[in-house]
Order: C-alpha cells, then sequence, then structure tokens
C-alpha cells in the first residue's frame, strides 16, 4: 500500500517496470514452462492418498466367483445381438428381469448436424436397457451405476456380460444401502446423454428419448467398464470428461488401491508407473504421462462414457481393459472382485465424494499434481500480460507531458481512438460469430457446389472462414476512423491484452489444461506485437501461434505423446476429423472448447493480427 | 333443405288431406315420398284428438314405470306392458302405444354418445284379419309390408361410420358400417327368394336407399346367427335373408323418410331433435328400423308387434373446436325440447352417470333428482332420468336444454409459501387424473446456499425432501360396509369408509436427495484468511489508486499541528 500510495516509490516502481519489462516478461514465461515442466518431477509432487475415511478404514472382502460364467453369458449376449443386428433388448431385459432385477428401458433418437464420419453415423436410434437392484431397507434416495456400453461390432460383450454377472452376485447380498443401477447403452455416449436427461428430467441438447420409468435416487458414484477379450493385461483408468472435467480424486484412489490388493496391473492414459523417477527416461515417462492428460482435459471431449456424468456432479471414471503383449494376465473373476471391491466401498460412503481434489493433473497412478501446485505456472504466463497492459498503460500517459501541446493533441486522438477500437473489436467477433454459425448452417450449400461430403464440408468452411478472417478485419478501421494512430493501435492493444487475460484466467479456472495450452501459443505473440515490427516474419509467426495452428501441433504432439508418430497427410486428415469432432461435440453434449474458441479466442487473436497491420 | 322442407309440411299437409290413401300404395322417389310421409302423420294426427282421454290415462300409468327400456329383453317388455291391460275399453280396438327416449352417455374419450330409441307397440295381427286399414300410431307403410310380405321380423339398419369399440365401448344397439337388412319370413310364404326380392325393392322406395341392389349375389341364410329376436320358435333357416351393402351412404334422404314413420313426425317430442345438419356433422351416425312380435302380457297369450327406430350418433367435441368441454343440447342438435309427443305414453332422457356419481366431473344444468338403475351389456349402470311428460321438467321457460358440464381439472390448489428457516412450502392440489395415463407435477427450485452454521455434520450428503403425498378413494369392485361400529378385523378398519363404492387410498412417494451448494469445510480458517486478503489488499489499494489523487504538499504545517509537535517533544513522542 505504502509503495503505491508514495508517488515517488510509485514512480521509480513504474520506470524500473517498464525499462524490465521485456527481460521480466521473458523470464516469466520461461519460469512458467520450467514451472509446468517440473510437477511431473516425482521429488515435487505428492503421493495419492485416501482422503475419504468411509472409504478408507473399511474392509472389504471380495468373493465374486463367476468369471467364467460371466463370459459365456457375454458370448451369448454376442451371438444374440449379432443375431438382431444392435441392441438385443429382449434378451436383456429377460436376463435382467430373471436375475430379480427390476427391468425399465428407454428408447431415443436424434439426428446429428452432419455426418458423423468417424462413427459412421447420422439418424441414430436406439435403445437403453437398464435394471435397478433396490437396496432392502433403502428409501430410494441414493443410487450407483454401473454401465457397459453396447458398442457395434464385436466389441465390448465381455463388459454386458460380466454387469450381468455381477449383477446376480449382486442381487444375492444384503448388504447394500445404495440402489445400483445396471445401464447397457447404445450408440456410447449418445445413449448415455439420453439416460442422464432422462434421469435428471432436463433436455439441454434438444434430443428426444422417452421418459424413464424406473429412478432410484440421487447418482453418488458410476463406473463405466470397456472389456473387449476374456483375458487382459492391464486395465486403464479414464478420468477425463466433458470440457476437462474430473471426478474426485478419490474414485482414482480407490481404484488405484484395489489394484494393488488384487494385483491387477493398472495404467493411466495407457502408461504404467515407473520407480526410476531419478533417471532421465522416468522423468520423461512422467512427462509423457502428464502430457497425455492435459491434452485430453483441454480437448474438452468425454473420453469415455462416464464422461457425461460428470456435468451433473456425479464422480465417475471409465474402466477399460486391454489386451497387450505381456505375460501377466487377469482373468474375468479377478476383475469382478475388483468391481465388487470398488461398489463395496463405495457402497459404504455416507456423502457424495467430495473430500479430495477435483483439480488435479497425474504423473502417474500413485502421483498427483494439485491446483495449488499447477497454478503458479499458469499464473507466471498470465502475469506477462499484465505486465505488457501496464508497460502499455504508462506509454499512453506518458507522451503528453513531453510536449506542452501534446494535451489539446489527447483530446484529439481519444475520440476517435474509442472508435478506432471498436471497430476492430466489432468486426473480429462477428468474423467470430460467422465461424462458429455459418459451418453447420451452409453445409447443404457447400455440398451442392463442391464435390464434398457433408462432413468435409463443414470442417472446410470452417477452415475457409478463418483464413478469410485474417483477410478482412484489419483495415477496416481506417474507413472509420481515417488513418491509425500511434495511440490508437496502443489503446487496441491494451484492450487486447486484457482481454486475453480475462479470457485465459476465466478459462484457466475451469479446464487448467485448455487455458495453459493457450496461453503457451497466445501470450508471447500478445507480448511481442506491434506494428513496428518485420511484417513478414512476424505474420508468419501469428499464423503459426494462431489456435488453428496450435491445434495443427498438438494433435501430432499427442500422437507422438502416444507413440503413434503420424505422416503429414495422416496427421492433416486427423486434423480435420478433429475438429469436426469437436463441432459434433458441441452440438451434441454441449462441449464448451468449440464456441470458446470461435466465439472468444479466435476474435481475440484477430485484435493482435489487427495491430500488426494498424497504418 | 330439411328446415325448408319442415316449414312446407304445414302447407303440404292442408293440401293432400283430403287425397288420403290413394297415393299412399305407390312407392315413388324421394320427392313424392316425402309427402306421402306427411299425408300419412295427417291421418294419425286427425285422429289423435278424438282418442286423447285414453292418451291422458296411459300416460299417468307410464310415468310410474321405471324401466330403462334399453335391453331387448321379453321381461322388460312385459312389464311395461302390463299396466296396459288394465285400460278400460269396450270398444275391441286395436290398443297400441308409443315410447320415446333419449339416451345420452358421455364417453371416456370424450365425445358424446346419443341414442334415440322410439317404439311404438300394437295389439293386432296382420296376418289374421287380413285387411288392417285402420292405423292409429303404426306408420302405416310398414303395416302394409308385413302383411303384405308376410314378414315376422324384419331389421333394417343404416350406418354411416364404424362404432369404435376401443374408445365408445359398446353400443346399445350394434350395427354394421352401411346398410344391413335381415328378414324372418312366415312360414306361410312359399317363394321366399321372389318375395325376398319385393320386399327390397319396397323398403328401398319406403326408405329411399339403394336396397333394391340386394339380389342373390349378397344374400346369405345364416343359420346361427341371426335368431328371431321377437317371440316365436323358428328354426328352419330357409325363412331367414339376410343382406349388407357396405357402399350404402346414410345421409338426409334416409333420414327424412325414417322420421316421418314416428306418430309425431318431427314436431314434437325428442324427435325435433333429429336435425340433419347436426346429425350428420357427427363421428358416428347409425339409424335402424326393427319389427317384430311380442308377448303382450306376462302369460303371451296374445302377441302384439313392436316398431323399434333407433337413431345412435357419437359426437365429436374436439373436432367442434371448442376448448372447454361443455355440452347442451342445443350445441348438439341446435334445438332444445319443449314438449313431450303429445302421442306418446312415456318420454324420456337418460344421462348416464355411472362414472360421475357424485358430480365430481361433470354437472348437469338442470339438475334432476330422479333416478334410474339398469343394467346394460352386463353392466349395472346408473341415469338420472328427465321425464318430458312433466311440465316442471321443462322449468318456467318451457324449454329444456340440458346443459353438462365438465368441471376443470385442477379442482383445487392450496399453496402456502415459505419463510426462510420458518416454515416450508406447502403445495396442496386436487386432481383428477384421467385413466391410463401418466400425470407429472414438477416443482423448480433454485439451489441456495445455507448460512454457515446451519450446515450439518454430513453437507455433502445432500439434503432430504420429505416424500409427497397422494391421497385419493380408488372405486372399488366390492360393496363395502360403512358401518364403522361394526365388527370388523382391525387391519381392514382403520381408514374410516364414508362410502359404499370406493376405499381410501394414500401413497407416498420416494425421499429426495437434493445437493445444496457446499463449502468446502476442510480449510475455512484458509478460505476466510485469502479471501480477506484478497479484498483488503487487491481492491483497497486499487480501490485508493483510482479514486485518490496524489499531490506533493510543501511541508507546511498549521497551527495546531505545530501545537501538537511542541506537545509531542515534551512527551518524548516522535512528532506528527
Amino acid at each position: 500500500m505504502g509503495l503505491l500510495s508514495d508517488p515517488n516509490r510509485r514512480r521509480a516502481l513504474i520506470s524500473m517496470l517498464t525499462r524490465l519489462n521485456a527481460p521480466i516478461c521473458v523470464v516469466c514465461y520461461f519460469a512458467g514452462v520450467a514451472w509446468f515442466m517440473g510437477l511431473a518431477f516425482e521429488p515435487f509432487t505428492l503421493r495419492t492418498y485416501m482422503s475419504e475415511n468411509a472409504m478408507g478404514s473399511t474392509m472389504v472382502e471380495e468373493r465374486f466367483p463367476a468369471g467364467e460364467r460371466a463370459l459365456a453369458t457375454g458370448r451369448e449376449f454376442a451371438a444374440h445381438k449379432k443375431k438382431v443386428g444392435g441392441m438385443p433388448v429382449d434378451w436383456l431385459v429377460k436376463n435382467m428381469q430373471d436375475r430379480g432385477l427390476e427391468v425399465f428401458t428407454q428408447s431415443f433418437s436424434r439426428t446429428l448436424p452432419f455426418p458423423d464420419e468417424n462413427k459412421e453415423r447420422y439418424i441414430v436410434k436406439g435403445t437403453n436397457v437398464y435394471g435397478i437392484l433396490r437396496a432392502p431397507r433403502a428409501p430410494r434416495t441414493e443410487a450407483l451405476v454401473l454401465s457397459a456400453p453396447c458398442s457395434p461390432g464385436d466389441g465390448n460383450n465381455q463388459a454386458v456380460g460380466l454387469l450381468l454377472g455381477l449383477a446376480q452376485y449382486f442381487r444375492n447380498q444384503i448388504y447394500w444401502a445404495k440402489d445400483i443401477i445396471f445401464l447397457v447403452n447404445e450408440h456410447d455416449l449418445i445413449g448415455m446423454q439420453a439416460w442422464l436427461e432422462g434421469y435428471h428430467h432436463t433436455n439441454t441438447t434438444g434430443m428426444s428419448w422417452s421418459p424413464l420409468q424406473g429412478r432410484g435416487g440421487s447418482i453418488q458414484a458410476a463406473l463405466s467398464l470397456e472389456l473387449s477379450s476374456d483375458v487382459i493385461t492391464s486395465l486403464d483408468l479414464v478420468l477425463e470428461g466433458l470440457n476437462g472435467q474430473l471426478p474426485n480424486l478419490d474414485l482414482a484412489n480407490l481404484f488405484y488401491a484395489f489394484c494393488q490388493k488384487i494385483g491387477v496391473l493398472c495404467t493411466i492414459q495407457g502408461k504404467l508407473q515407473r520407480n526410476d523417477w531419478d533417471s532421465v527416461s522416468g522423468y520423461n515417462h512422467a512427462v509423457q504421462t502428464m502430457m497425455l492428460m492435459v491434452m485430453k482435459q483441454a480437448s474438452g471431449r468425454p473420453w469415455g462414457d462416464h464422461g457425461l456424468f460428470l456435468r451433473y456432479h456425479i464422480e465417475a471414471a471409465t474402466i477399460k481393459g486391454v489386451n497387450s503383449f505381456r505375460q501377466y494376465k487377469t482373468d474375468a473373476t479377478t476383475i469382478g472382485r475388483l468391481l465388487e471391491g470398488m461398489y463395496r466401498k463405495l457402497n459404504n460412503l455416507l456423502e457424495r465424494l467430495h473430500q479430495s481434489y477435483f483439480f488435479y493433473l497425474m504423473p502417474s497412478l500413485s502421483h498427483f499434481v494439485s491446483i495449488g501446485y499447477y497454478m503458479p505456472a499458469f499464473g507466471l504466463l498470465a502475469v506477462i500480460l499484465l505486465l505488457r497492459a501496464l508497460d502499455l498503460w504508462v506509454q499512453l500517459n506518458t507522451p503528453p507531458s513531453t510536449t506542452e501541446d501534446g494535451v489539446a493533441d489527447i483530446d484529439q486522438q481519444s475520440s476517435p481512438g474509442v472508435l478506432s477500437v471498436l471497430t476492430p473489436l466489432v468486426i473480429s467477433h462477428l468474423t467470430g460469430v460467422a465461424l462458429y454459425a455459418l459451418p453447420i448452417r451452409f453445409q447443404e450449400t457447400a455440398v451442392e457446389h463442391f464435390p464434398v461430403s457433408e462432413t468435409e464440408a463443414v470442417v472446410l468452411t470452417a477452415i475457409a472462414i478463418y483464413t478469410a478472417g485474417l483477410a478482412l478485419p484489419h483495415n477496416t478501421h481506417r474507413l472509420l476512423s481515417g488513418e491509425g494512430t500511434e495511440q490508437g493501435w496502443r489503446v487496441l492493444k491494451l484492450v487486447a491484452v486484457l482481454y486475453l487475460a480475462v479470457l485465459l484466467g476465466c478459462t484457466a479456472l475451469i479446464n487448467f489444461s485448455l487455458g495453459f495450452i493457450l496461453a503457451l501459443t497466445l501470450v508471447p505473440l500478445a507480448a511481442f506485437v506491434t506494428p513496428h515490427v518485420p511484417k513478414v516474419l512476424s505474420a508468419f509467426i501469428l499464423v503459426i501461434l494462431s489456435p488453428a495452428c496450435t491445434l495443427l501441433f498438438s494433435v501430432f504432439f499427442f500422437q507422438e505423446l502416444q507413440d503413434m508418430p503420424v505422416s503429414f497427410q495422416d496427421g492433416w486428415l486427423l486434423y480435420l476429423s478433429v475438429i469436426s469432432q469437436g463441432i459434433l461435440d458441441h452440438s451434441l453434449y454441449g462441449s464448451l472448447v468449440y464456441p470458446l474458441i470461435a466465439l472468444l479466442v479466435y476474435p481475440c487473436w484477430l485484435l493482435f493480427w489487427n495491430i500488426l497491420f494498424w497504418k | 333443405m330439411a328446415a325448408h322442407r319442415c316449414s312446407c309440411w304445414s302447407w303440404l299437409l292442408i293440401l293432400f288431406s283430403l287425397s288420403v290413401f290413394v297415393v299412399a300404395d305407390i312407392h315413388e322417389t324421394t320427392p313424392v315420398n316425402d309427402h306421402h310421409g306427411g299425408v300419412d302423420h295427417n291421418a294419425q294426427t286427425a285422429e289423435q284428438t278424438a282418442d286423447q282421454p285414453a292418451v291422458e290415462e296411459r300416460r299417468w300409468e307410464a310415468t310410474e314405470v321405471k324401466e330403462a327400456a334399453t335391453v331387448d329383453a321379453a321381461a322388460d317388455i312385459q312389464g311395461t306392458s302390463a299396466p296396459e291391460t288394465v285400460v278400460p275399453s269396450s270398444v275391441p280396438q286395436p290398443k297400441d302405444d308409443f315410447q320415446e327416449e333419449l339416451v345420452i352417455r358421455p364417453l371416456h374419450s370424450g365425445d358424446i354418445y346419443a341414442s334415440f330409441q322410439f317404439r311404438t307397440l300394437w295389439d293386432t295381427d296382420f296376418m289374421r284379419e287380413n285387411k288392417v286399414s285402420h292405423y292409429r300410431l303404426f306408420p302405416k307403410s310398414l303395416g302394409q309390408v308385413i302383411s303384405k310380405f308376410s314378414v315376422r321380423e324384419l331389421h333394417i339398419s343404416f350406418t354411416q361410420g364404424y362404432w369404435r369399440t376401443m374408445q365408445w365401448g359398446q353400443p346399445f344397439i350394434p350395427s354394421p358400417p352401411g346398410a344391413e337388412l335381415w328378414v324372418w319370413f312366415q312360414d306361410s310364404v312359399t317363394d321366399v327368394d321372389a318375395t325376398w326380392k319385393e320386399l327390397t325393392n319396397v323398403l328401398s322406395g319406403i326408405f329411399c336407399a339403394s336396397l333394391n341392389f340386394i339380389d342373390s349375389t349378397n344374400t346369405v341364410q345364416p343359420s346361427a346367427s341371426f335368431k328371431p329376436l321377437g317371440i316365436g320358435n323358428v328354426t328352419d333357416h330357409s325363412f331367414l335373408r339376410y343382406a349388407t351393402l357396405p357402399r350404402e351412404i346414410v345421409c338426409t334422404e334416409n333420414l327424412t323418410p325414417w322420421k316421418k314413420l314416428l306418430p309425431c313426425g318431427s314436431k314434437a317430442g325428442l324427435a325435433v331433435l333429429l336435425k340433419s345438419e347436426k346429425l350428420f356433422h357427427s363421428s358416428f351416425h347409425s339409424q335402424a328400423v326393427h319389427i317384430r312380435s311380442v308377448c303382450q302380457d306376462w302369460q303371451c297369450k296374445t302377441t302384439s308387434w313392436e316398431l323399434r327406430q333407433t337413431l345412435n350418433s357419437v359426437f365429436d367435441l374436439h373436432n367442434s373446436g371448442q376448448t372447454k368441454r361443455e355440452w347442451s343440447l342445443f350445441k348438439m342438435f341446435s334445438r332444445t325440447l319443449t314438449e313431450a309427443c303429445p302421442l306418446a305414453s312415456s318420454s324420456k332422457l337418460y344421462i348416464d352417470i355411472t362414472d360421475n356419481p357424485q358430480g365430481e366431473q361433470f354437472e348437469l344444468s338442470p339438475a334432476t333428482s330422479l333416478l334410474s338403475q339398469a343394467v346394460v351389456l352386463g353392466d349395472r349402470r346408473t341415469f338420472s332420468v328427465y321425464d318430458l311428460t312433466q311440465e316442471t321438467t321443462f322449468g318456467s321457460v318451457r324449454s329444456l336444454n340440458l346443459l353438462i358440464r365438465w368441471k376443470s381439472n385442477e379442482g383445487y390448489i392450496h399453496y402456502e409459501p415459505s419463510k426462510d428457516r420458518v416454515k416450508p412450502h406447502l403445495l396442496e392440489m386436487l386432481i383428477q387424473l384421467p385413466p391410463n395415463s401418466v400425470t407429472e407435477v414438477t416443482v423448480q427450485f433454485e439451489r441456495a446456499l445455507l448460512k454457515w452454521t446451519e450446515y450439518p455434520p454430513d453437507p455433502n450428503h445432500g439434503f432430504y425432501v420429505g416424500s409427497s403425498v397422494i391421497s385419493s378413494l380408488v372405486p372399488s369392485t366390492v360393496a363395502m360396509h360403512t358401518n364403522s361400529t361394526r365388527e370388523r378385523p382391525l387391519f381392514s378398519s382403520f381408514f374410516p369408509c364414508k362410502e359404499e363404492s370406493s376405499y381410501f387410498v394414500r401413497i407416498y412417494t420416494e425421499p429426495l436427495l437434493v445437493n445444496l451448494p457446499t463449502p468446502d469445510f476442510s480449510m475455512p480458517y484458509n478460505v476466510i484468511c485469502l479471501t480477506c486478503t484478497v479484498v483488503a489488499v487487491g481492491y483497497g489499494s486499487l480501490y485508493n489508486l483510482l479514486t485518490r489523487s496524489f499531490q506533493i504538499e510543501e511541508p507546511n504545517p498549521g497551527l495546531a499541528k505545530r501545537i501538537a509537535n511542541v506537545i509531542r517533544r515534551m512527551r518524548g513522542v516522535p512528532p506528527l
């Protein structure tokens, strides 16, 4: 306080900040990146521990015996699935009823805005089947969900078999305090979306579904099971949900604890954890695991069927059985025992999972980075924007004091200044709106005039609008306000820098990974752009650091991290499909990444583009 | 068109009153046929005045009878005809009797079913006395048909539309779409097929229908299904002929001759309501004529001929585009009732109120206290009865416009808003649930933060909302005892039973667990410290910088300050 209130010290501080602005910014940037990379270093991270007392101290025994029979049921399910050519609803209803569950079905239908070429679907109609195991002496206030998607082809039959086997075994136990809902959903996430909307009586995406006839109270936790082979080598835990939401860390802890107890290999992001943290390769491994999590979280899409539960504040995760070429094999009985143990512990919960962290990154399954540790990395990047803003503010205020008649100049310049700031703002945002709204609207027109499929039409229209945005706005302010002035671009940059700071700050609070990745690319360009830097080189750098190119690099980087490098040709195709998936995720499940990029980040980037070509 | 014809009638009556029966034998096309009916009717009305005392007497007798003669049971007919034998008559003239009634039943689908029945009984024998020439109530055209073709029984129906049994339940008298005709001939008929052919042609003329298209290609002789409905134990089905014409379209030209068979025509009584422009604007229309011989009394020594004319129609309320469910005679028929047919011994209007015993679904106005019960189609049903022969039925306005007004579904809503931390919300609703339906009551709420002391030790468990309660009186299949003092098992006597026909039910829904926004209680101290620091440092300094302007002031202390400094120096404290 005293520091800022005292005009002399204040002036000294400000002059230091303006003088050393560039070096401080550079230092901050590298410090931020270094901090982030340090997060994966094991001594800097915390070991996971069970925070929830209700799940920690209570011992449960796992006695599930019927793995083989569950697999047989799975084969029977597969046969019926093949016969019906889809979800064998009648067979499932009958089987669940035979196991003593209250069985209900829900039918749903959805027409996608444009065909999904990855999953080859356009008009989706399906049925969810779910059976409720009513807990004895419980008032139907709480429930747990175990779900298995009924995927087309041969996938996931074993999961349905195991689900039915567990249902039969659970039905005969008397210790349940929460209803357990066994759900087989068709068309993976679309079916799950329909079921969740039906369960919670909401309709956020304009999907049509029949109302649910049976409910089981508020859902406390949910697990989604994906198994595609009779024996597996390891179980993979998927946490990332819609918009980068994560379940409570205790759910991951629970899974890890039971894997340790029963002796199942468990992975996260498909990576086993290693003990040689002090070696370079060990650190590399941890960084890869964490970066994979960051990339997945930043994408904002649900990476398993559990992803949509998180929107309703239901802790959920997907457990995937992986069958790779390792010696160590796990059979279905063991997986059943693991799930039984997890459900028995979840059953003991008195409150919903809340004790542990909701915001974290995991460099390995046994270690985590909490929000308090990773936020400084983002903070160091964000402070650059504030420093630049301060610098600009000071620059805007100082010149008038140099000449006496400058006072009059300011009065003259400030009034067109508002217009010269407002015009690029409005135009770039209109371009953003066009980028958001037009691709889906214009798909029919595009298909009529060009030899492309509807999906390609949407993606290519998006890219076209994106590129056209570069040419469009940066000259228009001159038509309205005449020649741009030094003051003009400074005011515009000040607004843009503050805008970016607020935007990235809010994004990082909701989805750290997305915020951090955007900050990593947008902050340097925001810091250096002025009309006086070399045009061609700067323009090139600006394009390289634009959101679309960031996405392109992310695609290659992600493939690299997964040890599946792709050629440029394949990468480009992958990039196109990622864009279409992003648009689909937005319209199907309400993912916010596409509107965020189109409506806010891209216009913000356009402002900097505008500044570069200021005349 | 029909109205126009109606107004012409009075002229026609005068003009043709003298040219009596010469025309009657000739069966011609529609317009002439109309005249013929008019003449016929005129003859009857002329006779009416002579028999007035007898009619009066019979009417009084008939009001005693409380039978809903909707079912064709011989016993019923005996019961009604029994009083008639008491009527003293020295002259052995054939006795005849006319009854009319209208049954209105609100259907579950929301439609209205109206069923007219007109019955004429005549103690005569067309066969024995070869020349029956004196007709009073019985239409002469049909009488001549009976005697000429030696008909034992005749059933003819014209129907437009299909009876939707799933939605409407069973009709009182079923009939197929199109025209249906089936006739039992007397044993005396030698060439049945020829008689049948001639009969269809004659009927075709009488009813203005294409019955002449009935020939051997569409005539059958059912051996089991169509037994005679009247008396007589005929089993030889060679005297039976049955034919249907599914294509037959029923319209005004069929209704007019049908109406003319009535003693009062459409001038008085219930037949006033039969306006074709309204009747043919319905979902279902069926008119029929049934002739048979029935027992005169319970001993069944003598028989009499019965002519039943029925007309059923179903009015579609949703089609008429009105939002409020309300029905009146005028809305349906564009006429109101002003009198009974003077020739009728009984004229009644029945409203089926079985589904509405306490008037909770709809109310009738004017109300009537007269109730009647009848067993129809294996179901005991209750009817409100309006006796049109009594003056009081029409009230002071001299016309009966029966109004059925449905009550709106949300009968009663009681809502007490909550007061924060004092009392909860209370919402009570009285709802009429339609059958086979799902009713959803949703309550929107906002999640609010509680005060920090109000959270329970386990706030993340959620907050309970108690069960909703549904209390209802459910119709019982078994009659119950309303006497509460009577000895009963304890388990059956908890809820007091007010009515025989329904029992009390209370249903509780599941309790609800609602998650409220919950602060992280694990570190309230940290949170408080952090918040306070952020507010104090961040906001405070920013506010200071924005609102205050700093200026360097020459050190020129004021008088008070100088004095204060002097005092401070004396105290040994550093100066200001």
